[in-house]
């Protein structure tokens, strides 16, 4: 820990300066506006490949800034973050590009690409964050950076579901707040990985202990849409696509799990949190959410909140799995974290250029749309399958370790959960499917963007068809070293080790 | 107390404002502008290497006159006067340089109030004089300048609903004074000093002691619109123009809030009460709650911003109960006095910086729009980014939401309440957070949304946009030297012998 | 009971009459008068001090500060009234009609 580095701060920087430059310039100057977006996100990808290399090799990467006596501002590289960090700034790349074709000839753009930096330099703050205030400052602020984003439109509805958004995320920083302020005072500055301070004051202050682990759960809870905070999550779907993609699978959504995965695993420690009892709530929780999201998906005919509903359900797996004691649900749950972000991507991505293309919002419009998308429709389909639990796709591979964890730990009953919410899966996403590919075209509405011979616009073709490939790769190659399977058990092995 | 280094900057930090505004007054309209923003510029530098005097040598003292107390004056600055004459020095600058900008805009339609100069500067001195004061009765004199100079500011603009505020405010000022002058004769009656040192090693607990302390309490908190008294404050913050409204939200309620800073840490350690403390923050949790729903149910901008100003200085009445242990809970140190300290100083500054520049950018919008009404802010995102850049950045450091001075501030406050084993006073602070975000985002709300119809727009100077922009960025910065700031004000010897006096107040106050 | 007490009583008197006074009255005039009743109160208390244990001769620092005093009440009084006078040359009013 004595060794500072300004490596996490360059990582930072990679997206923030591009952030702030790109408010300096003037709106119609988009050559230069997409070059820093890309510059950014292509030098914060090699930093991270940079850095995570050094750190196999062995070296250290931390900087710390004294705010106040006690009070530090602390980035620095584990496994974890360093996992979470790279799925973000792959993603984040993706998106730009998709973000860049997206909103060809939109309003605001200016604003639109500046906080879109902002808010991946958000997120990767909280991937490197060394401590909870880190972790905090950084959660909130995501929280601003994405609100612009959230009322991009800024018609009514927009708007109206920003104040959602925003009731709903500043009330869990506020009570995150306290559960900081709280630990602070009960256990002083706690970084991650420090579990031993918790542990040594578990028999003095337990109820207060467990009374802040609810506390923290309350407000990590909301970003990662834990019934019953979860409303704001399909409201927000008025967004532009590409700012949907960063809610879902990139930045928002992923916070609170990660923000989860650090509370049990790296705050508490997983021997704590199982001895205080405090794992039970948590996992009825998120299995009650998976059930519930997966139910309201089903009666929602806008594609979109389907999609989120779908989220709901989805992100909750990696809370289930922090909740089942065991090596293999742990890395169930962080393998998760990139199986449900690249397979999301890909559907919003689908979904996002399914209406830029063809103007279709409704699922009940969509048919035989494969026919005429077939490269979009191939990876919005094979993400369908990963999400419904087939081999050889990512998310099975997630829900097999979260299955076999859960019958290790003896909780079978979920198990079920697992089995109901795959059928679940598969009765709100094969109709999709099913409209796309075997249902015949309806002929009033053939008004469509057309770019050369391809389907759609390139850069919303080429990202959509990466992240499908994404969730294939995961899954086929899940076996090999390196891939996000094989370091996600090394993370989880490493938290029952100590 | 007179062994202590003499330095020449306390007198001409008072003196020289004074100087330039007497000498402005014999200049025509543009020369008193000019001469004016020239004193200003000057003052504000004086006070920034003050600052870096009184880090370098610590605290300096000026005899005025070379005559010795009682009778002459003594000017004395230490660390916590450093501190608050730098920030005065750094948010006048900008509002100086805003209000140059904004009188020329104005001068072709509405004439470009050259009085505003040697009021303005007039203000500063008393600002000045006060954070250097060391006999109360120097506090209660500083304290009337500002005053007068602050009402004179608030009616500059001549319009009626002005007046009316003004004279309310003044109203409420002369009360203040003299609950608070009350208070010091009875002090003075009962010790025989007026001397700020002194009176901490002479006075002894009793009930002339206690009534004192409660009626200069009062007074005070009449002066700084802490609850009940802050009826004046909505009215005469919004009705004044906007360089001068920055002025009296930023600045003026401070001055009466650094003498109560003063007195209970330094002087009156051995008379408050668990009780007391008590008292005064439950008003300023009240204020909190109640200024923030007031805010919130406003429709002109500056109105919101004034009731804001109300809610944000409960927050700095809320550190007084956390000067003293709550009941049962051993004081095994001084750990937590601190944090409520340093919460209470990083409250005034972020406050004065984030409404500082929220008042400004009222201005902005006023001038821009003709009006303030809320839902003239739709589309302001697009038309004036600059300018609800610095409202939000000013909205995040009010509302409390990290990195900023506002969060700091907030952060200490937290940890000095659950040190000092005062639980109860955390919902308060939480709630005030999450009200103020209803307010500060039902404006950024309205600001994204598209116009329903488009408003004549003024173009304005970019002048006032960067200077709302950059105190609004200053509420942000002031983070960055946190650490060293608070070491700096714990050297402070005030501060020292205030934690030793309130050690054994707070065990006499629980006995 | 000293003299000095009973002069002390009598500023204690005179003060709570002014705020009461401050407080309850709607008439501009009414209220500037309370203003200048309260501060007479308070003169009263200080030049009262200065006799108390003075056998020999008065102690000056109580008069410069009331001296000193006076005039800021004079100031405060005049720039009152002539804010008063100017609401009622703008709007015909003698008092605060929306009273909060």
């Amino acid at each position: 820990m004595e060794t500072t580095s300004l490596l996490p701060l360059l990582i930072l920087g990679s997206s923030l300066i591009p952030g702030v430059l790109i408010l300096l310039l003037r709106e119609d100057q988009s050559a230069l506006r997409s070059f820093l977006n890309l510059f950014g996100a292509v030098a914060k990808v090699s930093l991270i490949a940079w850095v995570f290399a050094g750190y196999l090799r062995g070296e250290e990467y931390t900087f710390i800034f004294r705010l106040a006596p006690q009070l530090t501002f602390a980035l620095q590289v584990d496994q974890l973050g360093l996992f979470f960090a790279t799925l973000s700034s792959v993603l984040w790349l993706v998106t730009t590009l998709y973000a860049i074709g997206y909103l060809e000839g939109g309003q605001h753009r200016r604003r639109f690409f500046a906080f879109f930096s902002l808010c991946i330099t958000a997120s990767t703050g909280i991937a490197l964050s060394g401590n909870v205030v880190t972790f905090f400052i950084f959660y909130e602020f995501l929280t601003l950076a994405t609100y612009p984003l959230v009322v991009h439109l800024g018609t009514d509805k927009a708007v109206n579901a920003g104040r959602t958004y925003l009731w709903y995320t500043i009330g869990g920083g506020t009570v995150l707040f306290l559960g900081v302020v709280g630990l602070y005072v009960l256990a002083g500055p706690v970084y991650f990985g420090q579990t031993e301070i918790i542990a040594s004051l578990i028999s003095e202050n337990a109820p207060q202990l467990t009374i802040l682990f609810f506390v923290f759960l309350a407000g990590l809870g909301v970003k990662a849409a834990i019934f019953p905070l979860h409303s704001w999550l399909p409201i927000s779907m008025v967004a532009p696509a590409p700012v949907s993609a960063l809610l879902h699978a990139v930045a928002v959504v992923k916070a609170g799990a990660f923000g989860i995965i650090r509370l049990v695993y790296d705050v508490y420690g997983i021997g704590v949190a199982e001895q205080m009892n405090l794992l039970t709530p948590l996992a009825v929780l998120a299995a009650f959410t998976i059930l519930y999201g997966s139910i309201r998906a089903l009666f929602q005919d806008d594609f979109k909140k389907r999609l989120a509903y779908s989220t709901v359900s989805q992100v909750s797996y990696i809370a289930l799995g922090v909740a089942i004691p065991g090596v293999l649900a742990s890395a169930g749950a962080i393998v998760h974290l990139v199986h449900q972000g690249i397979m999301k991507i890909t559907m919003f991505f689908a979904a996002g250029s399914v209406a830029e293309t063809y103007g279709h919002y409704k699922i009940s419009e969509l048919n035989g749309i494969g026919r005429r998308m077939p490269l979009t429709m191939g990876a919005f389909t094979t993400a369908v399958f990963g999400m419904i639990g087939l081999p050889p796709i990512a998310g099975f591979v997630s829900k097999w370790y979260l299955g076999l964890g859960a019958v290790e730990a003896g909780s079978y009953w979920v198990v079920l959960v697992l089995l109901g919410s795959s059928a679940l899966n598969a009765a709100y996403f094969l109709p999709i499917v099913y409209r796309a590919w075997f249902c015949e075209p309806d002929h009033e509405r053939v008004s469509r963007i057309r770019s050369g011979r391809l389907e759609t616009r390139a850069l919303l073709l080429i990202p959509v068809v990466v992240t499908g490939l994404f969730s294939l790769a995961a899954g086929v190659f899940a076996a090999l070293a390196g891939s996000p399977l094989s370091i996600a058990r090394e993370i989880a092995e490493k938290f029952y080790l100590l | 107390m007179t062994d202590l280094p003499t330095s020449p900057f306390p007198a001409l930090l008072v003196g020289l404002p004074i100087l330039v505004a007497t000498l402005s007054l014999f200049f025509r309209p543009r020369g008193k502008a000019v001469v004016g923003l020239m004193g200003c510029l000057l003052t504000g530098g004086l006070g920034l290497i003050a600052l870096v005097e009184v880090m370098q040598q610590g605290t300096v003292i000026h005899i005025l006159g070379g005559w010795d107390p009682p009778l002459g004056i003594l000017l004395r600055m230490d660390s916590l006067a450093a501190v608050f004459i730098g920030m005065t020095a750094v948010v006048g600058v900008f509002i100086s340089l805003y209000a140059w900008w904004f009188f020329r805009a104005r001068e072709a339609t509405n004439g470009g109030f050259p009085l505003f100069w040697p009021l303005w500067l007039f203000l500063w001195a008393g600002l000045n004089g006060l954070f250097l004061s060391n006999d109360l009765f120097n506090l209660f004199v500083t304290i009337e300048v500002i005053g007068m100079s602050a009402v004179a500011l608030a009616v500059l603009s001549g319009k009626t609903a002005a007046q009316i505020a003004g004279l309310r405010y003044l109203l409420a000022a002369i009360t203040g004074s003299m609950a608070y002058l009350f208070g010091v004769a009875l002090i003075y009656g009962s010790t025989g000093t007026l001397d700020l040192g002194l009176l901490r090693q002479v006075l002894e607990p009793g009930a002339t002691t206690t009534f004192a302390l409660l009626v200069i309490t009062l007074g005070l908190m009449i002066k700084m619109a802490g609850f009940p008294f802050h009826f004046w404050l909505p009215p005469a913050h919004s009705s004044a123009l906007a360089p001068v409204s920055a002025l009296l939200s930023a600045l003026v309620v401070k001055g009466a809030f650094y003498i109560l800073l003063r007195l209970w840490m330094e002087v009156f350690g051995v008379s408050i009460t668990f009780s007391a403390g008590q008292l005064i923050g439950l008003a300023g949790a009240i204020a909190v709650i109640w200024g923030s729903w007031q805010a919130f149910m406003q429709t002109s901008l500056k109105l919101i911003v004034a009731h804001s100003s109300v809610a944000q200085l409960g927050y700095l009445l809320m550190i007084f109960p956390l000067l003293i242990l709550a009941p049962g809970v051993a004081a095994g140190s001084a750990d937590w006095l601190s944090p409520a300290w340093t919460a209470g100083v990083y409250q005034v500054m972020a406050h004065a910086f984030a409404k500082a520049s929220f008042f400004l950018s009222a201005g902005i919008i006023i001038m821009a729009l003709g009006h303030d009404h809320k839902g003239s802010l739709r589309d302001l995102a697009s038309r004036m980014p600059m300018t609800v850049m610095a409202i939000g950045i000013a909205g995040v450091s009010l509302i409390g939401l990290p990195p900023s001075g506002g969060f700091f501030a907030k952060w200490m406050l937290l940890k000095g309440i659950f040190l000092s084993g005062q639980w109860w006073w955390a919902p308060v602070v939480l709630a005030g957070s999450f009200l103020t975000a209803g307010y500060v985002f039902m404006l950024l709300r309205l600001a994204f949304a598209t116009a329903r119809e488009k408003e004549p727009f003024r173009p304005v100077p970019k002048g006032l946009e960067v200077c709302a922009l950059l105190l609004a960025l200053g509420s942000f910065l002031i983070v960055l030297p946190a650490e060293y700031l608070i070491q700096f004000l714990e050297s402070s010897e005030a501060f020292g012998s205030g934690i030793q006096s309130i050690m054994e107040g707070g065990t006499y106050g629980n006995d | 009971m000293e003299t000095y007490q009973i002069y002390i009583l009598t500023s204690a008197v005179l003060f709570v009459i002014g705020m009461g006074g401050v407080f309850m009255a709607r008439h501009f005039i009414k209220k500037i008068i309370a203003t200048i009743i309260m501060g007479g109160g308070v003169f009263l208390c200080f030049v009262s001090f200065a006799q108390r244990d003075a056998l020999t001769f008065a102690d000056p620092v109580p008069h410069a500060l009331v001296i000193t005093g006076i005039v800021v009440a004079v100031a405060s009084a005049a720039f009152a009234l002539a804010l008063a006078r100017r609401i009622y040359q703008l709007t015909g009013e003698e008092s605060f009609t929306n009273d909060k």
